[in-house]
């Protein structure tokens, strides 16, 4: 507390070194904004991007001259740092607002409740109407049997690698879990295709694109479950064991209970992402403008071929339904991720 | 049944119990062998259905940059599809590697603490949107939305050689598809340098900062070295997904087979958005030509998938810092 005993600010002031007040950056911000808007008006630079590039640098520009002359070099290059990780953020946000505001807006305009119901069965691709029901229905079926599939493997594999693994079995297929996850799917779907539709002679159908989703939602479920598992304290398998309990039922009694909100999640969290794979579709499942309830014969449509269908078709009236099937789709995938978050919370472990 | 004698390895003993533990171990220890079949099941049958083109292709696989493979005789080769699909992905790796690093840095150390987890979940909704919808968006929005800008940088950039474009037409190119694919990818690369950042030990940026570094050389010199290789493989995980990004890519492509250095005039191909386009009209060479080159795919993103998975490996066992 010497300084404070100090009465000669001078001394202070060239210790301490200058500082902008912290109203600086507004300041600039605001001469940046004034600054874009006139020049737009005046020479009309390249639409709102370029009027948004030129207000950025006159705010990179004055802020480091400003800087410059005031605090130094090393604090002008944290400005500008600090500059540039807040302008990726808004990189980030600007073609998500984009997106969802596109789909929304396009979306609502043939959306009803006959869109949801209805197929596209005698409507041909120039003329209105028509819906994305038997879209809807493929969708949720294929989703469904991927889940059956692709949740029981996945816990149990996460099992193994927690619980039981070890030594260079675990580890390889740690990692080929890993080496799994990005695997691109058309190449899931051309796998499904050979060994299916060329090796065992099937025809394409639903379940087909099942498996396909199946084998991209494996490794997603793996590395949650796995994720969740390793959190559960290792007391509680402890005190089971001290009780005389079985390995196996210590898993199953103990352990998943304790982990299951986050085994929840990560499957809803998986089920959102397969939700929306078009590529393996299109491969294993061909294209129907009909409702087709039963997976496992003939082709089946779903919601991510219905939008591919509609928009390369590219008459203004299957655009339009392209875009309502687009936001179908985005409501659905949402409702699994909110829900999948609100699980998290409801179930997470208090205490 | 004989009284078992404790021991330090199982706490739990007598031959009913093991029975139990032998059948639910077993049961595990299948699922997780499933993955690996699996993955050799890939590798095996695309290698058994592509080989029947393979042998009857009259072109260089390697070097023909068309695709007639239903044509006789057939005649297909990658050289198009391979140049597409490096190129846009890595244009889409560069861009969005320095704005998925920035992201990660605005969450963990720029943000304000309470919002961190929300701001993350915002990114994370962006790897939520479908790739189709990526591609409507491109379509629709993107390609009319930037034609000002893809001027300006034929005029002004078109001494770089790869903006110039000869033709003044501006519509489905690589150049937008690399966008697409930047925006696609950011999350993962995000996600995955968020993680490493986070991981990043508090004491090396409280002795950065106590020895008075501004915040940006705290990043420069306690951060970035902490975090690099999992910013590389980070990278790379998202390179493997630009390289495999089906549908978005082949709403956006024209799908020539031309192998053309001038990103933004409209062509270009990559190998999944030919597998998609192609399907459906190829005869049973043209499928088996398609499978070929879905194993060429399979492969790249295997290799740049284990490369990245091999550099974070390394790093879990090699950083003392913790």
């Amino acid at each position: 507390m010497a300084t404070s005993l100090d009465t000669r600010p001078s001394t202070y002031d060239s210790l301490k070194g200058g500082t902008l007040p912290p109203w600086a950056p507004g300041l600039v911000g605001a001469i940046a904004v004034g600054g874009a808007v006139v020049l737009n008006a005046t020479t009309g630079l390249a639409g709102w991007f370029g009027t948004t590039i030129v207000g950025a640098l006159i705010f990179v520009v004055l802020q480091s001259i400003w800087s410059f002359a005031v605090e130094g070099k090393r604090h002008a290059v944290d400005r500008l740092a600090t500059t540039a990780v807040y302008s990726t953020f808004v990189i980030a946000i600007v073609p998500l607002v984009s997106v969802l505001f596109t789909v929304v807006v396009k979306g609502m305009k043939v959306m009803s409740w006959g869109f949801l119901v209805d197929s596209m069965r005698n409507v041909s691709p120039r003329s209105p109407g028509g819906g994305a029901g038997h879209a809807i229905v493929g969708t949720l079926e294929q989703v469904a049997i991927a889940a059956a599939f692709a949740i029981p493997i996945g816990v149990l594999a996460a099992i193994f690698l927690v619980e039981y693994g070890r030594g260079r079995l675990a580890k390889a297929i740690s990692f080929f879990v890993d080496v799994m996850t990005g695997i691109p799917s058309i190449v899931a779907g051309l796998f499904i295709f050979t060994a299916f539709v060329l090796g065992l002679g099937l025809e394409r159908s639903g379940f087909a694109a099942a498996l396909a989703l199946a084998i991209l939602m494996l490794p997603v479920i793996i590395r949650t479950t796995e994720e969740m598992l390793r959190i559960v304290p290792n007391d509680l398998r402890e005190a089971s064991y001290a009780l005389g309990v079985p390995k196996w039922r210590t898993v199953l009694k103990v352990v998943l209970p304790t982990s299951l909100a986050g085994i929840v999640t990560g499957a809803m969290l998986a089920v959102a992402r397969v939700a929306g794979e078009t590529a393996p579709l299109l491969l294993t499942t061909f294209l129907t403008q009909s409702y087709n309830n039963n997976p496992f014969e003939g082709p089946q449509a779903a919601l991510p071929t219905f939008i591919w269908d509609q928009i390369t078709s590219g008459t203004p009236a299957s655009v339009d339904r392209a875009w309502a099937g687009a936001l179908v789709l985005i409501t659905l995938i949402m409702f699994f991720y909110i829900v999948a978050k609100l699980l998290a919370n409801r179930f997470a472990p208090k205490g | 049944m004989a009284q078992a004698t404790p021991t330090t390895e199982s706490p739990i003993s007598g031959s009913s119990v093991r029975r139990g533990d032998r059948v639910f171990g077993g049961l595990s220890k299948y699922a997780g062998i499933a993955v690996l079949v699996i993955m050799a099941a890939i590798a095996v049958f695309l290698v058994w259905k592509s080989i029947p083109s393979l042998t009857t292709n009259t072109g260089n696989f390697l070097t023909e940059p068309s695709w007639n493979p239903d044509g006789s005789p057939p005649v297909f080769g990658i050289a198009a599809l391979a140049f597409g699909t490096l190129v846009s992905a890595t244009i889409a790796m560069l861009l969005a590697v320095p704005v998925g690093i920035g992201i990660a840095l605005f969450i963990v150390l720029y943000a304000p603490k309470r919002l961190a987890s929300t701001l993350a979940f915002i990114t994370d909704l962006l790897a939520a949107v479908p790739s189709i919808i990526f591609g409507l968006w491109g379509l629709e929005v993107l390609i009319s939305g930037s034609e000002g800008i893809q001027r300006w940088m034929s005029d002004y950039l078109g001494w770089t050689i790869i903006f110039r474009n000869t033709l003044d037409l501006y519509g489905k190119s690589i150049f937008i598809a690399s966008l697409v694919l930047a925006i696609m990818i950011l999350p993962t690369v995000a996600a995955v340098s968020r993680e490493v950042i986070l991981q990043v030990p508090s004491g090396h940026k409280e002795a950065a900062l106590a020895l008075g570094a501004t915040r940006w050389e705290m990043v420069r010199m306690a951060v970035f070295p902490f975090a690099k290789p999992g910013m590389i493989s980070a990278a790379m995980l998202g390179l493997g997904r630009a390289l495999g990004e089906t549908i978005a890519v082949a709403l956006i492509l024209s799908a020539a087979f031309t192998v053309n250095v001038h990103l933004t005039e409209p062509g270009g191909n990559t190998f999944a958005a030919n597998i998609a386009l192609k399907w459906n009209e190829a005869g049973t060479n043209g499928l088996s030509a398609l499978i070929a080159s879905g194993l060429v795919l399979f492969f790249l993103t295997l290799t740049v998938n284990m490369i990245a998975r091999w550099i974070i490996a390394r790093r879990a066992e090699f950083s003392g810092a913790n």
